[in-house]
């Protein structure tokens, strides 16, 4: 019986019991309010339905649950759903189709996978709600596939309420971890990971992870957890990047004072955190905007953020309280993750032995797993190797392995959409074609002085009154940015200038790592890294203008970047305001006069005349 | 019966339809009223902590009688606040102890005497199960509705518990680890309800939820509260000299060896004829009370056996599998 069937019918019941016996044959009359509540939820979960995709393994090696996010087909899940499958899966809708499905993005930290159902561009998707405004006691409901039941592709309703929010569910190891996570009494049981749960609305706040099961065995027990919607809001972009993505950590331990309020216990000097002032002994008052009080509060919140994300803090030390920004650093050491990841996953179960007791502990479900092809072979097929034969040709199109993404072909298509934006956004200028800019600008004093900036193919210089920054090496400009000079504008400016010139395959090594606020503001802009030699330059992007905003050179690691803001006014698409800063410091801030593309030689030859 | 149905659709509906602010707001009077506590566990699968209600403004908290409490216990507000706790009254037949914490006006629940809880209604569970929550964050929410009011098939041994009144069954999975203690509340937020232990069904093996009723722990925690029966042991001075007063052996009773700092009082022997035989003490039976005071081990029993004259008849209060027995020894 459907769930709509059932509350229908279940309406049917409970009117029969408030109608009068003695007028059996009289038409059936609900009190209004009951009928609008059963009416209002019917809804909901028609709402919902559709946009639950009930995940298979090809091979019968297990599945899982999912949520579509968009109407190309994206669609969340749990990282340990996929990871039996690797790079290819199936997925059933509710209209009775299944569909192939590609692997995007990975993140085992959070336990989230980002997949791709492929053959439409009309899915049906849930629209997401605030897990933030989610309080314990609204009502919730939980659709999935639960011990993979859906083989008629019609998924489980289950509806309960929240029992919690914001609670904290400790890692294994430093994987699977779950922070700031909601917990419900819906029930929920192995098959349901990856699935969504609900508002009573039909939006969509969190996707179902794990459970707490004991001695009762692995079925539901009344505690279902499941990772809050806006974590993954976070990380959407970064699953787009088709990348195995990390967490963020402040670079610091924190613990709670027993007098009250959280205070770091120690604290890496190379750490942002320590660069803005943090300290031994400073108390942290609040993350994001939001206040902390105990190092579980502080983890909560750090757990939501990928690794990079800057973000602010408010912290009080020595009596004084400071508010600034950090840039958070990675959990994960670069090859860790993927180490990690491989040493997470089960071992290949040997042929015709019965399935492992794990009944113990709280545990991730979701994988009703059977005996499986070796998964580590999976994972090194999936890191390294090709299009895989076996797979459908149509997933094959939007597969490219590559170490360190779960899936570069998504990664390109994010390249290919910066190349696009860049050239075709001022100053522009096409494939191949080599051109030097021209600057003229002063300075943002009382008192201005005159700036040319000049970017050409072999050499860049910026002269800020009577004073003359040259470069002519990549070296030379690296020390520029480790001393945060002036003239870290150079290569800010060179490397964008390049980047048109050039593109992402050309220029160096090109990576869209994903999206994060612009110094701690929102919406999340996009942000593109190159890598220049030893310098790594970031491009920040507006989501939806796609206008570059900063571009950050970083030098060493643990010195602040340059960071070049591109500030248009009046809605101008031409800036109007170039601002470099280290950290929060503005050095130089310039008033654009003029900006034009010279033909590369006619830069080179005349500098002096240019430069008066 | 219809009557009783109209009033839970009644009650569904001002949850459902009337939004849910109101139930997120019960939730949250609840879940204030509702403490953690934490105490002796934590080996052999035996969880050092339990749940507890707030059930007077001076801090007195109801919970299940169990081995957590045989250290005193800590007792952790829902604001955080953290408190060592005395165990001021027991009562084994009702697995329900309450402790009191240095505290003043806070949120309580009221137990009121007319209240009725039947199948049907609409519940809500509160309790820190699991001990999902800690410090300050609130306890687990979860919501149901009362399956039956009925007798548990505790005296066959059915069930593992002393208890022997009414319960509420529940259709939630409600009683998991650290959950005994917490509260059941009703749509109005009234306490109805004192989550119980876990308890399995030893045919079956299939796991209980229910509630003990309110109504049957209410003049109990009432008594303890006005003092009228407390369980804490009296001061030293009322102690009477070695040869006017009674110990184990006047009374015909060979405990276990004391070994440990608080050994459990079971007996280990019967001496023939003696005071204890002819109240049918038998061994492996464990004394909880003299006097209808508190006996955490062997030190406490031979202390409370001294504050009793010779001459005096001693009350017992016994557990043997899982009856609890009220007996006399007379000398």
């Amino acid at each position: 019986m459907s769930p709509k069937r059932l509350f229908q019918s279940v309406v049917v019941v409970l009117a029969l019991l408030i109608a009068p016996s003695t007028h059996g044959i009289e038409p059936i009359t609900l009190d209004p309010i009951l009928e609008s509540a059963e009416l209002e939820r019917i809804a909901a979960i028609d709402l919902a339905k559709p946009t639950a995709v009930s995940v298979f393994v090809p091979g019968g090696a297990g599945g899982g649950s999912g949520v579509l996010i968009s109407p190309e087909g994206y669609a969340l899940t749990n990282f340990h759903v996929t990871s039996p499958a690797g790079s290819f899966m199936r997925c059933g809708l509710n209209d009775g189709r299944v569909y192939d499905a590609v692997i995007v993005g990975i993140d085992p930290v959070g336990d989230l996978a980002m997949i791709r159902l492929l053959g439409r561009d009309d899915f049906p998707y849930a629209e997401m709600g605030s897990s933030r405004a989610a309080q314990a006691g609204d009502w919730c409901m939980v659709i999935g596939n639960p011990f993979l039941l859906a083989s008629n592709l019609q998924p489980t309703v289950t509806w309960g309420i929240l029992s919690g929010v914001g609670r904290y569910q400790y890692p294994s190891g430093t994987l699977l971890e779950y922070g700031d996570c909601l917990q419900t009494d819906a029930s929920i049981n192995p098959g349901n990971s990856g699935g969504p749960i609900y508002d009573s609305s039909g939006k969509v706040i969190g996707i179902v992870g794990r459970a707490s099961f004991e001695k009762r065995g692995r079925v539901n027990v009344g505690v279902g957890y499941a990772i809050s919607i806006n974590q993954a809001k976070n990380f959407l972009g970064y699953l787009r990047s088709g990348r195995i993505v990390d967490h963020a950590t402040l670079g610091a331990t924190v613990v709670t004072d027993p007098d009250g309020g959280v205070v770091v216990s120690n604290i890496l000097d190379t750490s942002d955190a320590y660069r803005r002032g943090l300290r031994y002994g400073a108390e942290i008052l609040e993350i994001d905007g939001r206040i902390v009080q105990t190092a579980n509060d502080v983890q909560n919140i750090l757990a939501t953020f990928p690794n990079g994300w800057r973000v602010p803090l408010t912290f009080r030390y020595e009596g004084k309280t400071t508010n600034t920004l950090v840039r958070l650093m990675s959990v994960h050491l670069p090859d860790e993750l993927l180490e990690k990841m491989a040493g997470a996953l089960p071992p290949p179960p040997p042929r015709q032995a019965p399935k492992p007791d794990q009944e113990e502990g709280d545990k991730e479900e979701g994988d009703e797993k059977k005996p499986a092809e070796s998964i580590p072979d999976k994972l090194r097929k999936a890191i390294a190797g090709k299009a895989n034969p076996k797979y459908p040709k149509a997933v094959n199109e939007q597969l490219v392995s590559r170490k360190g993404y779960a899936n570069y072909h998504f990664n390109q298509v994010q390249q290919e959409r910066f190349r696009n934006a860049l050239r075709s956004q001022f100053p522009g200028g096409k494939a191949g074609e080599s051109v030097a800019w021209v600057i003229e600008a002063e300075t943002d004093q009382p008192q201005p002085q005159q700036v040319q900036i000049r970017i050409g193919k072999d050499k860049t210089e910026l002269v800020v009154g009577e004073k003359t920054f040259e470069a002519t090496s990549r070296g030379k400009l690296y020390d520029e940015v480790v001393d945060g000079s002036v003239a870290g504008m150079l290569p800010a400016l060179d490397a964008w200038r390049r980047m048109i010139e050039k593109g992402p395959q050309k220029f160096g090594e090109t990576f869209y790592l994903g999206s994060m606020p612009l110094a701690g503001e929102r919406p999340l802009r996009d942000c593109m890294v190159g890598l220049d030699g030893e310098l790594e330059v970031r491009w920040m992007s507006h989501p939806d203008s796609e206008l570059v905003e900063v571009v950050e050179v970083f030098a060493d690691r643990d010195e602040d970047p340059a960071e070049l803001w591109v500030i248009r006014e009046n809605g101008d698409e031409q800036p109007s305001i170039l601002d470099l800063r280290y950290g929060l410091d503005s050095v130089l801030r310039l008033k654009i006069k003029s900006w034009q593309q010279v033909p590369a030689e006619t830069a080179e030859a005349q500098p002096e005349e240019a430069a008066e | 019966m219809r009557f009783a149905a109209t009033i839970a659709i009644a009650m569904i509906v001002s949850w459902n339809a009337k939004a849910e602010p109101p139930l997120a707001e019960w939730a949250r009077e609840g879940q204030q009223r509702v403490v953690k506590i934490y105490g002796a566990g934590g080996l052999a699968g035996l969880e050092a902590y339990q749940s507890g209600i707030l059930v007077s403004p001076d801090g007195h908290v109801a919970t299940s009688w169990s081995y957590v409490l045989d250290v005193e216990p800590i007792v952790l507000l829902d604001d955080g606040r953290r408190f060592e706790s005395t165990i001021v009254g027991f009562e084994p037949a009702l697995e329900l102890a309450v402790l009191k914490i240095d505290a003043t006006d806070l949120p309580y629940f009221p137990i009121e005497e007319k209240i009725e809880a039947q199948w049907g209604d609409p519940i809500l569970a509160i309790s820190n199960l699991f001990n999902i929550a800690t410090g300050k964050e609130p306890a687990s929410v979860m919501q149901g509705t009362i399956a039956a009011v009925s007798d548990l098939d505790a005296r066959r041994g059915t069930f593992k518990t002393p208890y022997r009144g009414k319960v509420m069954i529940l259709d939630l999975i409600a009683n998991n680890p650290g959950a005994a203690g917490g509260a059941v509340i009703d749509s109005e937020g009234r306490l109805i309800g004192m989550l119980g232990k876990e308890l399995r069904d030893s045919a079956t093996g299939v796991w209980l939820n229910y509630s003990i009723p309110a109504k049957e722990l209410r003049g109990t925690i009432g008594d303890i509260i006005a003092g009228r029966t407390t369980s804490a042991p009296p001061p030293a001075e009322a102690m009477l000299p070695r040869d006017q007063s009674h110990d184990p052996k006047t009374l015909g009773l060979v405990m276990l060896p004391d070994v440990l700092e608080t050994t459990p009082a079971y007996i280990d022997e019967v001496v023939p004829d003696s005071a204890a035989a002819k109240a049918d003490l038998r061994p492996d039976d464990l004394i909880l009370l003299v006097g209808g005071k508190r006996v955490d081990g062997q030190r406490t029993l031979r202390k409370l056996l001294r504050m009793i004259d010779r001459r005096d008849d001693v009350e017992l209060t016994i557990q043997r599998d899982t009856e609890i027995l009220p007996l006399v020894l007379r000398p």
